[in-house]
């Protein structure tokens, strides 16, 4: 069969869906996104009908995907990292019910945050969890593990989590495909208490959840995507995980390498290929995309004998994506010549793009705050979070998805005045809501502008879920209809709309202002 | 064979469409390929790269190690330079002379050019004036491929195929003058 080209995302997609897949649940975030593009615009997906949305949140998404694996039916949840945090809840919970329909926890990874807040690494969350997890080296594993996951899932009733990062979800390689198989038939949970949470139901589960424990060492210890290769010099032993493995192959192209190498594809570690490694080789040499977990277990509190080099002792940042340069650095061997890049070369960092919405709401509020002075506007996740830089300069704050209009809460019952918000409308319906009606009931002195541009417009105008319904909401939450105010954000109309800001500031409570005008990029797309 | 190609460019200036169509060709010529992009935040108006890699061998690493680039395709000047740590030592540099100017500290726009000059290995060229020329800028990025393409060693049948494949849904007009532009730019690299 022909190979497909494809992202690594859209091989986790392909996969899934060649292996029974009946929905994928998730919210758009990088480097993640992908994954259920793929699935939307799929041909087969759209004959077969799987269900492939958009939900509001992480959380929703997971509680979904959890709902359909009750009912029998093989399902992916997609997230990015910080994401997780939002699923956290369902997420935890769901390695004590389990799965009935196999549940792929699909989390995207973005060491370096080209695109994020942190760089956390989901591996914690899997061992946190007590659940498996798997992580492809290149875009074939990435289609080939879906199955294989199911399967796993199945096997111990249990969702099985699927670690990609950055580079892999959005670089392009062939993938061959399998056959395809059929989707499960709709089929109850055998034991009725299995989703039943009550103390007593989840004592009995947790403990199911332990006994597992040694059965998934087991799966790991004999995992195809575990692989052990000896080599011939023991002075070095290489325990390469993920994506890391083929940074480490890159420097031994034209070469075979001389150590030995451990290559981890599954979690739980396993312990009888480590204890090999360890136990044949002088020193052990960590590679892993993301934090130190590996390294630190190997470590553990008293370090034995053995010497353990990674990102803890130096041998590689503790910070940030590996390459291939580094790699070669950490195994000691000499740096490819190269240039330096020109001292003339400005730095080029994103910026809102020329006609955005966003742009012409920042002048208006920028133009009212003036006389209040800096530090009254806390914002959110998304393109308007370039407006913390210059030209703008228009907001103070960017902690996680919704915190804006929480923070402004908080800042206004510790006595700031004014204290704004600006949140967009897809983040507004991921997060928002619920501190919008924190702000109704405390009666806060606040003022919420709702970015409204008629899609999630960062991670590339996926659907939002509040277009159309935003009025509706603020109303049912409770703000007052007379201070749920609809701008048109145009340069030519500042005047109006700065006047319409000043009375929704000197509004003692909650006001909403909904800034109106459609992305550009999504403008130029209906007039084409 | 391998070809180890740094593409550059500014959010939107259309450096996947080369990669894809370089992309096409390597594939169908039977040849291993990876290609990391960037999405998210940086597609806006940021620095955009995209690391393509074409081998006769199994490929390991989604990214270009530092010094072992043999091509750097650049659409914008200050970004031909910006990528230059991962260039080998004689590996060339193919850029648009245009720059595009988003941020308030841009560099002077003849100093920049004289950098480029100044490299030894460097094909630069006003890629937008002759797409202009054939009838639309927004084919620019297709005149830099024409440029590139005697250093790629693939088949420049196979890149007209990728052309045709590409922009084939938008029309036999389209195809045609893409076709031209980046015969256009192959023109100039030929006559170097």
């Amino acid at each position: 069969m022909k190979k497909l080209l494809l992202l690594g995302d859209e091989a986790v997609a392909q996969g899934a869906l060649d292996s029974g897949l009946s929905g994928a649940f998730g919210y758009p975030g990088t480097p993640s996104t992908e994954i259920i593009e793929y699935i939307q615009r799929n041909k087969a997906a759209i004959e077969r009908d799987v269900c492939r949305t958009w939900s509001a949140n992480e959380k929703t998404a997971m509680e979904e995907a959890l709902g359909m694996s009750y009912a029998g039916k093989r399902t992916l949840v997609t997230m990015k990292h910080v994401g997780l945090n939002v699923a956290a809840d369902a997420y935890m919970n769901s390695a004590l019910t389990g799965a009935n329909g196999g549940v792929i926890v699909a989390v995207a990874d973005d060491p370096s945050m080209h695109s994020s807040q942190n760089e956390q690494d989901s591996r914690f969350y899997a061992k946190f969890a007590l659940m498996p997890a798997l992580e492809p080296s290149n875009q074939q594993e990435a289609y080939d593990m879906p199955e294989y996951a199911f399967q796993l899932s199945e096997n111990f009733n249990l969702p099985v989590m699927l670690r990609l990062t950055t580079r892999l979800a959005h670089s392009r390689a062939g993938v061959t495909r399998k056959e395809v198989l059929d989707e499960n038939e709709m089929h109850l949970p055998e034991n009725p208490s299995q989703f039943m949470l009550l103390p007593a139901f989840a004592r009995k589960n947790y403990q199911k959840l332990l006994s597992n424990q040694e059965g998934l060492l087991q799966e790991s210890e004999n995992s195809p995507f575990n692989q052990y290769t000896e080599g011939e010099d023991k002075s070095l032993g290489i325990i390469a995980c993920g994506l890391a493995y083929n940074y480490l192959m890159e420097n031994y192209v034209d070469s075979v390498c001389p150590y030995s190498v451990l290559k981890i594809g599954q979690y739980p570690l396993p312990r009888k290929l480590v204890k090999k490694i360890t136990a044949e080789c002088d020193k052990i040499l960590v590679l892993e995309e993301g934090m130190p977990i590996v390294e630190e277990m190997l470590k553990g509190f008293l370090n034995g004998n053995s010497v353990i080099k990674g990102r803890l002792d130096g041998s590689l940042p503790r910070a940030g994506e590996l390459n291939p340069a580094l790699v070669r650095k950490a195994l000691g061997m000499e740096d490819l010549v190269s240039e330096k890049i020109p001292e003339i070369v400005a730095g080029r960092p994103p910026a809102l793009c020329l006609g955005c919405p966003h742009a012409d709401t920042y002048k208006a509020l920028n133009e009212v705050l003036e006389p209040y002075g800096k530090g009254h506007v806390f914002s959110d996740i998304g393109c308007y979070t370039l407006g913390f830089l210059p030209p703008y300069n228009a907001i103070d704050t960017c902690v996680c998805m919704g915190a804006s209009i929480t923070m402004a809460i908080g800042a206004a019952e510790a006595g700031l005045f004014p204290a704004i918000a600006t949140i967009g409308d897809s983040t507004f319906g991921h997060s928002g809501i619920t501190g919008l009606l924190d702000g109704v009931k405390k009666q806060a002195n606040i003022v919420v502008f709702i970015l409204d541009n008629d899609t999630v417009a960062m991670t590339g105008m996926q659907d939002s879920q509040v277009t159309g319904r935003i009025e509706d909401i603020c109303l049912g939450v409770g703000v007052e209809k007379e201070h749920v105010r609809v701008i048109n954000p145009l340069s030519r109309l500042n005047d109006e709309n700065v006047k319409i800001i000043k009375e929704e500031i000197d509004y003692n409570g909650v006001s909403v202002i909904i800034p109106r005008r459609p992305c550009i990029h999504v403008y130029s797309k209906r007039k084409r | 064979m391998k070809k180890d190609i740094i593409l550059a460019g500014v959010g939107g200036q259309g450096i996947l469409s080369i990669a894809a169509i370089i992309g096409y060709a390597a594939v169908e010529s039977g040849y291993y390929l990876k290609q990391a992009e960037v999405h998210g935040m940086s597609q806006r108006g940021g620095d955009v790269q995209s690391h393509l890699r074409i081998s006769d061998k199994e490929i390991f690493s989604d990214l270009i190690p530092q010094g072992g680039a043999d091509l750097i395709i650049s659409v914008e000047p200050m970004e031909a330079l910006r990528y230059l740590p991962f260039l080998s030592e004689v590996g060339w540099l193919i850029t648009n002379i245009n720059t595009f100017e988003n941020i308030p500290d841009y560099p002077d726009k003849a100093a920049l050019l004289e950098v480029i000059k100044a490299f030894p290995r460097n094909v630069a060229l006003d890629a937008e004036q002759i797409a202009k020329d054939l009838g639309s800028n927004r084919m620019m990025n297709m005149v830099v491929l024409g440029a590139a393409s005697p250093f790629l060693e693939l088949n420049y049948d196979e890149l007209e195929k990728g052309i045709k494949f590409i922009f084939g849904r938008k029309g036999d007009k389209v195809v045609e003058s893409n076709l031209l532009a980046m015969k256009a730019g192959r023109e100039i690299s030929d006559k170097r």
